[in-house]
């Protein structure tokens, strides 16, 4: 015990309300703990508003020439889903995730800029209400959540694409301050033992996805200033008659597929923390889970064109980017084995964070190999447009991020409320969403196949079209009902859950060592960090040998 | 921390900045605006100007040096300059707008207003919030704020205002001296890609 680190404060006294005083204290709040919970009821309340759309438009699709939701209606819905899940749901659930647990587990009291913090998530708050606002303005945005040019221009549509842009850029700056906000904490507010490999795999993640946000966002930010610019002031980037609607495709990828990195990576690191704890043993090829993270990272900038196959860029380019979208699959393989190899010849234990993670790996694998496939350019232009991408894209992002963001949900909740989430509810929430899940998506790789094109308010009466998108309508209910499993579960375990102690699963990582929930000064002192499980080694140092 | 901080952020608004850029290239090429930038711009007041923006980097680390060897007078009159020298490159670049929009060339004339306008705009108004740091500063600067322990106030906000100087130097290369070099040479570009 004498040799417990001591934690230093951050150097100044910080405005945060230290007694209870309610919703107030929140608000004033830039406590990280606070602020990175405040994320997550953030992304709660858009995944119910954006699960909401969804499901209004599986009842359209349920039926042939259905005239449950009008075309234009439609065009809202299916863009205001994508955008609203893609920028309000699980970049903020995931960096909230990072903003509560990094300090944490790096054993840092605050981020390195406690008000910056609280500005993003405020900004990132304000940027999706802004974006839900066009709904009362005569109409939201209605190009696709990727609003491609010209149909983004003037001409062709009404106001919800101004908010559109101003949405997301107010939340691009709350993103990238939070980017720069990451990188600093995690390279200078470690305990001083804990060298760059002795890190938890997650705060590796939540650095590498840091150096994303920053270098990709700003593509964004600059076609979303030029869409505006065209549509307020009559510039002409993206017009077709002047400009190219078809650098919006290039800026807006080069920022696109980097995003899908950053909200895969954080969820890698997610499951990198819960395989080890899960199976009781060290994770296998630490070092690989970080250099293949690391070459995602780096590949992510040389694939976006790949989204553009349709476009017409000719052979050189599409053999190119075919090449290097394949070659991405390589570190996203490894760390599957990764995984596997942590599994094998552990003591499993099926609790509800290890439940999702495992079927993750099977989720993920359908999504990353149906990736493989559109990498292939004969294939794409084949399937492109169809539900085949609409069942790719749910497998990677529901199947990888918000899986991610389930199991860290279930492993974290302990330590961020005190209580444990019923485990019984918990299992009723699991099989009702992944059956769900899978009945929703996984036959809408053949709706593509015979044909269905994505984006298409409804359809006529061919063979099997109504009897597929029944059954996947009648899985988006099924996902429905589990969500409210969940909110009934989180209600429940709030009020009158099982209380928590400090280290319920017996994990390896810092946070575990505070109190649940911590104090607003997470530590006073710190085990010493003598690998990448320090907690672990600290309560096994009395058997030096019992580490392998 | 904070030097690290504001290199990152810079590092990003690069990012932002080359997006334009390449917005511009693309368009000089497609449009062959080259020749359109040499009638309408003015490469010697805009040069002078430039030279200030230039020369502003400089006094701003002569402030800075002489807040190290603790001359707060010293400090605040070069922070001054800087801020003169800075404001006065704004006046000249609102001179040159009011120039082209009285003169009927707005963001919405063609493909090189637009890119024009965007990237210079941009540019003017990440420098308004680089002389609103700056005027920050010497507030602080001459309360005493900035003494030894805060040494590295001056240092972060110095590399956003080297970055903005910088960025300046390119856009006026870029947009100015280009054309001057070889207005024609987009079409030649564009031929050898395509072959046509």
């Amino acid at each position: 015990m004498e040799s417990l680190l001591h934690v230093p404060e951050p150097a100044e006294p910080l405005p945060s309300a230290t007694t209870r005083r309610g919703l107030l204290e929140w608000i004033s709040s830039v406590d990280h703990k606070q602020v990175g919970i405040m994320y997550q009821w953030v992304a709660l309340l858009f995944f119910l508003a954006g699960g909401a759309l969804a499901l209004m438009m599986r009842v359209q699709l349920s039926v042939a020439n259905n005239r449950f939701l009008s075309p234009e209606v439609y065009n809202q819905f299916f863009t205001m889903h994508g955008t609203v899940m893609i920028f309000f749901v699980l970049m903020p659930a995931l960096i909230g995730a990072g903003v509560y647990l990094v300090p944490l587990m790096i054993g840092a009291n605050e981020m390195a800029y406690p008000r910056l913090n609280a500005l993003s998530m405020w900004l990132t708050l304000f940027g999706g209400l802004l974006l839900f606002f066009s709904f009362l303005t005569g109409g939201a945005p209605d190009a696709g959540w990727f609003n491609y040019a010209p149909l983004t221009e003037e001409v062709y549509t009404g106001s919800g694409i101004n908010y559109y842009c101003m949405g997301l850029l107010i939340a691009g700056i709350g993103s990238v301050a939070a980017g720069l906000n990451f990188v600093v904490t995690i390279l200078k507010m470690r305990v001083p033992d804990m060298s760059l490999k002795r890190m938890p795999l997650f705060v590796w993640m939540m650095l590498i996805t840091a150096f994303l946000i920053l270098g990709a966002l700003p593509s964004l930010n600059a076609a979303l200033s030029m869409l505006l610019l065209d549509r307020l002031l009559h510039a002409m980037f993206f017009v077709n008659t002047h400009g190219s609607p078809l650098l919006w495709q290039h800026l807006f990828w080069l920022f696109g597929h980097p995003e899908v990195y950053i909200l895969i990576l954080p969820a890698f690191g997610i499951f990198s923390e819960v395989f080890p704890v899960f199976s009781r043993k060290p994770i296998f090829g630490y070092s690989f889970v970080v250099a293949s993270g690391i070459a995602i990272a780096l590949l992510a900038y040389g694939v976006w064109m790949h989204h553009m196959f349709a476009a017409g860029l000719g052979n050189t380019v599409n053999a190119f980017f075919s090449a290097s979208s394949l070659l991405i699959g390589v570190p996203t393989g490894v760390k599957i084995f990764n995984w596997l190899g942590t599994m094998y010849g552990g003591s499993i234990r099926l609790r509800m964070p290890m439940l999702f993670a495992v079927a993750f790996l099977i989720e993920f694998t359908i999504g990353g190999l149906t990736g493989i496939m559109f990498a292939i350019v004969p294939i794409d232009w084949q399937v492109t447009d169809s539900y085949v991408v609409v069942a790719h894209l749910h497998y990677v992002f529901v199947g990888g991020s918000l899986f991610g963001v389930f199991a860290g949900l279930f492993y974290w909740f302990p330590k961020m409320s005190g209580k444990m989430l019923d485990e019984k509810l918990g299992r009723v929430f699991f099989w009702l969403f992944v059956i769900g899940f899978n009945l929703t998506f996984l036959i809408q790789h053949w709706l593509g196949m015979i044909g269905m094109p994505r984006r298409v308010y409804t359809y006529l009466d061919f063979p099997h079209y109504t009897l597929f998108n029944m059954i996947s309508t009648v899985g988006a209910f099924l996902m429905a009902a589990s969500v409210f499993v969940l909110l009934w579960n989180i209600f429940k375990s709030i009020r009158s859950g099982e209380v928590a102690p400090p280290d319920p699963w017996d994990a390896n990582t810092l946070e575990w060592y505070t109190d649940s929930p911590p104090s607003l000064k997470n530590f006073e002192r710190v085990p010493p960090v003598t690998s990448d499980r320090p907690l672990y080694d600290f309560k096994h140092s009395h058997q030096p040998d019992d580490a392998t | 921390m904070n030097r690290l901080m504001m290199k990152l952020f810079v590092a990003s608004e690069a990012i932002f900045f080359v997006s334009l850029m390449v917005a511009y290239v693309y368009f000089w090429i497609s449009a062959r605006f080259g020749t359109e930038a040499l009638a309408r711009l003015d490469i010697v007041t805009s040069g002078v100007f430039t030279g200030m923006l230039v020369l502003s980097s400089g006094t701003l680390w002569m402030s800075e040096r002489s807040r190290n060897r603790g001359k707060r007078t010293a400090a605040l009159v070069w922070l001054g300059a800087t801020l003169l020298l800075g404001a006065a490159f704004l006046a000249g670049q609102s001179h040159e707008y009011y120039r082209l929009l009285s003169g009927g060339f707005t963001i919405g004339s063609d493909e090189f207003g637009t890119s024009f306008f965007t990237l210079t705009g941009f540019h003017g108004l990440h420098l308004l919030l680089g002389l609103l740091t700056l005027g920050t500063l010497m507030l602080l600067l001459s309360k005493g704020y900035l003494d030894n322990d805060r040494a590295n106030v001056m240092a972060t906000a110095g590399i956003y205002w080297h970055f903005v100087d910088a960025v300046w130097v390119v856009v006026f290369t870029l947009i100015y001296v280009f054309p001057h070099i070889a207005p024609h040479l987009a079409p030649h570009v564009v031929q050898n890609i395509t072959g046509s």
